[in-house]
């Protein structure tokens, strides 16, 4: 087939872009080139319209062993300990086909983990659908989380928190996120920069196929009418040779004969064989042959292109093939050497000993496009002007009862009880907390994980939501008596091409770049996942920040569930009585206008730092971060987990009693105290300048602010838990 | 006291067992599937997980395994093994225990906590143990235990039902059944009570900090009955 410009046009790239792929190779490529160019050269690989705009995160602290730019981000955590974790999309393919999608998204992300030589101790999503009515969503729903614990239950890696909501802007786009956390020591781990002159290339794991062929060119375009068929796009997972791939690596990686290590991901053999050349400065020359293919007469381009699954590509020392053999053919897996490094700089394709390919590995990764996107600066939207009789005469029970009800705040139980989350016996922290938690296997530490996004926030007003993600990804480890390290970030967003929404894009990275830098919360890894969008229509602004915190001694941990009749509640941080953006606003007074909830990083820090002090003198006995539904949503959900009732007392304010409790001011949290530290711990919130109210004390069964506004915990737990339940069951 | 784990491929509850057994007390060895002969134990377990990927059926692949021979063998002449949730489907498919294990009646893999009532305390497993009523977990796809009414009167004339779900106060009930099981099953026996197959996983409940700690009251009292 001779390429052309129509062709090229059809792999997705743009005309300027063929231009400049045959100025570069002074040549027209072939079809086999042009497959490889238009993989490594895609929005997905190759964050051309990010990569100016992704710069400026901060990336570096004290306990950031490795950033951005490696398979996954690495943090210290002591002891010669660190902990690999990225968090990745996979949200095309899970509306196609939300089983394989969802599956092979965990599978992708486990991979990048163990690449760097650690073992996966956790697993976290981040999932968004349409609207509960729309006709989609019960499937999508249903077939993503089969999916997610199809591959992470037969990994044996426990799945330990999560997020889930529904949104109209999902309709036609979903997104699943997944994130991984591993364990790996300090000193053993694995890069995938390739070094040294004719080095044998070998290739692991399953065979390859046709499944998945422009996975990465399908996920960097937006979906038409003819969505169905693209199914073939989507790879097909298999957890029980990953499984085994993972026990093998982990197996050679004993040893010391792996100079680089990459699994392949996105666009397959093309971009893990450039990308290790490319960081080791090197070339690199692959006998196509030799690729063991499940298929049979696939022709170059398939190879090159295909995403099969759970196959990794190594860079070995000179001499170690038949001891590297011995490990694979123990885990029924297969190895093959395919090539060598070369100091040709290009990568070279042989297939029925022709040449293939021959291209300069510079021209497809550093001279790759970067685009600076137009993009629009969003306006902070005007206050609401709500009517302060409407909201008055509103009743703060049924009001609760429906906002508990909610999709968005409701019991995702019957999620989480489909993933195993306590196989490998150390989680000491299950869904439905702040965080997870898991123990690091055999010490007194324990690492915290949590995932958070919201959209609507950042939909109002990108700048603050990005900074307010990552806030409340800070609150949700500090909740759980964790100190924050570190975040890896999942940026989903519409098409780039529109002004807006990479206006939205730019401006929540700026939020996210401010919010890490101040609370020194770096981004360590993450991706960015464009053109989420059907036709013209995008979703919100949807960045996921998966955040990753140390508890030192794990019997220090701290859960939200109410522990101790008569002890003291307390709420720390503010209450301003924010209602715009609430979710109070949107499901009670149908209002979307109105900016988000301001957010001051000065008390974020504040207000959170001094709680992990009192949590580490232990003087917390439960707490939980403010986030959607206000004060009241947040206790209920602690006396709910504690089966346990409070006496409400709302402190003396300018502002009604449904502001105080259903406004989403930030930085905010609730604490248990017992009624002997409470001197104590309010010497030293005032020390520290940290507001507080005393919001009321605990009480047998009963949600009680005066006789005209109570409510039995049961009866608020069966309205917290019965919504998805009946949903998924009908 | 020793005991062997056997690591199938597939198996992820592998190290959770040997974790287990370790902290009460047993000198425990994993095991490679395709090794032929069994160290010399007291007790052998074959681990939770999805051996070969669940393929054809749970557990049939790994009952066919160069290891399991041996394993039969040491069952037949009186040793003590114990099939843990995909090793339990595991004994199931070699016929040491009677009956099969069907995917659960809702059609999702299940992750919680629930109660077993000790049915039987006849065999090395349960005897002495102190309660009645243990709180252990599950986490399986294919836990609804399901024989032919013939095998049922056999099971229960010979006393071969180990555990039933059962709610906090140990009322076998149709509403603490979480899997669909025949009479609520969640553990059965062979005739002389030397194997046992169960979906719960004892080894995930050792520690205060995890789900519970009635594995550990599980754990100990099997050591101390094996002296």
């Amino acid at each position: 087939m001779i390429v052309n410009e129509k062709i090229a046009i059809d792999h997705g790239l743009k005309k300027d872009e063929y231009k400049k792929i045959c100025e570069l190779l002074k040549r027209t490529p072939n079809i086999t080139e042009l497959g490889i160019f238009s993989a490594m050269w895609n929005e997905h690989c190759s964050y051309k319209s990010s990569r100016l705009h992704l710069k400026k995160l901060p990336t570096k602290g004290k306990q950031v062993i490795q950033g951005p730019g490696e398979n996954a981000g690495v943090i210290d955590i002591g002891d010669n300990d660190a902990i690999v974790f990225k968090i990745e999309s996979h949200n095309h393919p899970s509306f196609i086909e939300p089983y394989q999608g969802a599956a092979t998204g965990v599978g992708g992300i486990m991979r990048d983990v163990f690449t760097m030589g650690a073992r996966p101790i956790a697993n976290l999503n981040s999932i968004h659908f349409g609207s509960s009515q729309h006709k989609k969503t019960k499937n999508l729903l249903r077939g993503v989380v089969h999916g997610i614990g199809g591959y992470g239950n037969c990994m044996g890696v426990p799945t330990i928190a999560g997020q889930t909501s529904f949104d109209s802007s999902y309709n036609g786009n979903i997104l699943v996120n997944a994130m991984t956390l591993g364990l790996v020591k300090k000193d053993k781990i694995f890069y995938s920069k390739a070094a040294g002159l004719n080095k044998p290339v070998i290739y692991v794991g399953s065979k390859t196929g046709r499944d998945g062929i422009h996975g990465a060119s399908m996920a960097s375009a937006s979906f038409d009418d003819k969505i169905e068929e693209k199914k073939p796009t989507v790879q097909v997972g298999d957890p029980f040779t990953e499984k085994l791939l993972l026990e093998a690596c982990l197996e050679l990686m004993e040893g010391d004969s792996i100079i680089a290590i990459q699994d392949m991901g996105a666009a397959g053999l093309t971009s893990s064989s450039i990308e290790m050349a490319s960081k080791g400065d090197l070339g690199i020359e692959v006998n196509l042959n030799k690729v063991p293919c499940r298929e049979t007469k696939m022709t170059p381009y398939e190879i090159m292109l295909s995403e099969s699954q759970e196959r990794m590509l190594i860079v070995l020392e000179n001499g170690k093939e038949e001891q590297a053999k011995k490990i694979f053919d123990k885990w029924n897996l297969d190895f093959a050497v395919i090539g060598k490094t070369t100091k040709s700089k290009k990568i070279e394709l042989f297939f029925d000993n022709e040449k293939v390919a021959d291209i300069p590995i510079n021209t497809l990764v550093e001279n790759s496009p970067m685009y600076d996107r137009k993009w629009k600066k969003a306006k902070l939207p005007k206050k609401n002007k709500i009517n302060k009789d409407d909201i008055n005469n509103l009743k703060i029970i049924e009001v609760l009862k429906k906002i508990l009800a909610n999709p968005n705040i409701c019991s995702k139980e019957w999620i989480w009880q489909q993933y195993d989350h306590t196989v490998m016996g150390d989680t000491i922290q299950k869904p439905g907390g702040d965080s997870g938690v898991v123990r690091v296997h055999g010490s007194n530490k324990a690492v915290a994980a949590s995932v958070d996004s919201s959209a609507v926030y950042c939909w109002a007003h990108p700048l603050t939501g990005g900074k307010q993600v990552v806030c409340e990804n800070f609150r949700n480890l500090i909740s759980v008596g964790a100190k924050p390290i570190a975040i890896t970030n999942c940026l989903n967003f519409g098409s780039p091409e529109n002004e807006e929404n990479m206006g939205e894009f730019v401006e929540c990275v700026q939020g996210i770049g401010e919010a890490s830098s101040y609370l020194k919360f770096p981004v360590v890894s993450g991706n960015v996942s464009f053109y989420n969008q059907t036709k013209d229509q995008g979703i919100k602004p949807t960045p996921s920040i998966g955040g990753v915190g140390l508890i030192k001694d794990y019997t220090k941990m701290i859960t939200m569930d109410f522990k101790e009749v008569d002890n003291i509640v307390l709420v720390i941080g503010k209450t301003e009585g924010h209602i715009d953006q609430s979710l109070f606003a949107r499901v009670i007074l149908d209002e979307k206008n109105g900016p988000p909830p301001e957010i001051n990083l000065f008390n974020e820090k504040n207000n959170g730092e001094i709680l992990l002090k009192l949590i580490d003198s232990n003087l917390i006995k439960s707490a939980h971060d403010i986030s959607l539904g206000g004060i009241i949503t947040a206790v209920s959900k602690m006396c709910i987990k504690g089966n346990k009732g409070i006496n409400l007392k709302k402190p003396k304010y300018l502002i009604s009693d449904i502001e105080y409790f259903f406004s989403e001011d930030q930085g905010r949290y609730i604490v248990e105290i017992s009624k002997k530290d409470q001197k104590k711990v309010l010497d030293i919130l005032n020390k520290n300048a940290v507001h507080y109210d005393e919001l009321g004390t605990i009480d047998e069964n009963m949600l009680f602010l005066n006789e005209k506004t109570k409510v039995t915990i049961d009866e608020l737990k069966s309205f917290n838990t019965k919504w998805l339940k009946e949903y998924m069951s009908n | 006291m020793k005991s062997a784990v056997i690591t199938f491929p597939g198996s992820n509850c592998d190290r959770d067992m040997d974790v287990a057994l370790k902290k009460f007390g047993f000198k425990n060895k994993m095991v490679w599937h395709q090794d032929v002969e069994l160290p010399k134990s007291d007790l052998v377990v074959l681990p939770g997980g999805f051996s070969y990927g669940d393929y054809l059926r749970c557990g049939s692949m790994a009952s066919k395994s160069k290891i399991m021979q041996s394993v039969i063998n040491f069952a037949n002449s009186g040793g003590m093994v114990m099939g843990i949730c995909n090793g339990f489907q595991i004994l199931v498919e070699t016929g040491l225990v009677p009956g099969v294990l069907l995917r659960n009646k809702y059609l999702e893999f299940i992750c919680k906590n629930v109660f077993v009532k000790i049915s039987d305390k006849d065999s090395a497993y349960f005897k002495n143990i102190k309660n009645d009523v243990l709180e252990l977990h599950i986490a399986h796809n294919e836990g609804n235990y399901f024989c032919t009414n013939d095998q049922l009167k056999e099971i229960e004339d010979n006393t071969q039902v180990a555990i039933n779900y059962c709610n906090n106060e140990g009322k076998i009930e149709k509403s603490s059944n979480p899997n669909g099981s025949t009479k609520n099953i969640a553990g059965i026996f062979n005739k002389k009570k030397n194997v046992l197959g169960m979906m719960p996983h004892p080894e995930r409940m050792i520690d205060p900090s995890l789900s519970g700690e009635d594995g550990s009251l599980f754990f100990k009292n099997l050591i101390n009955n094996i002296k």
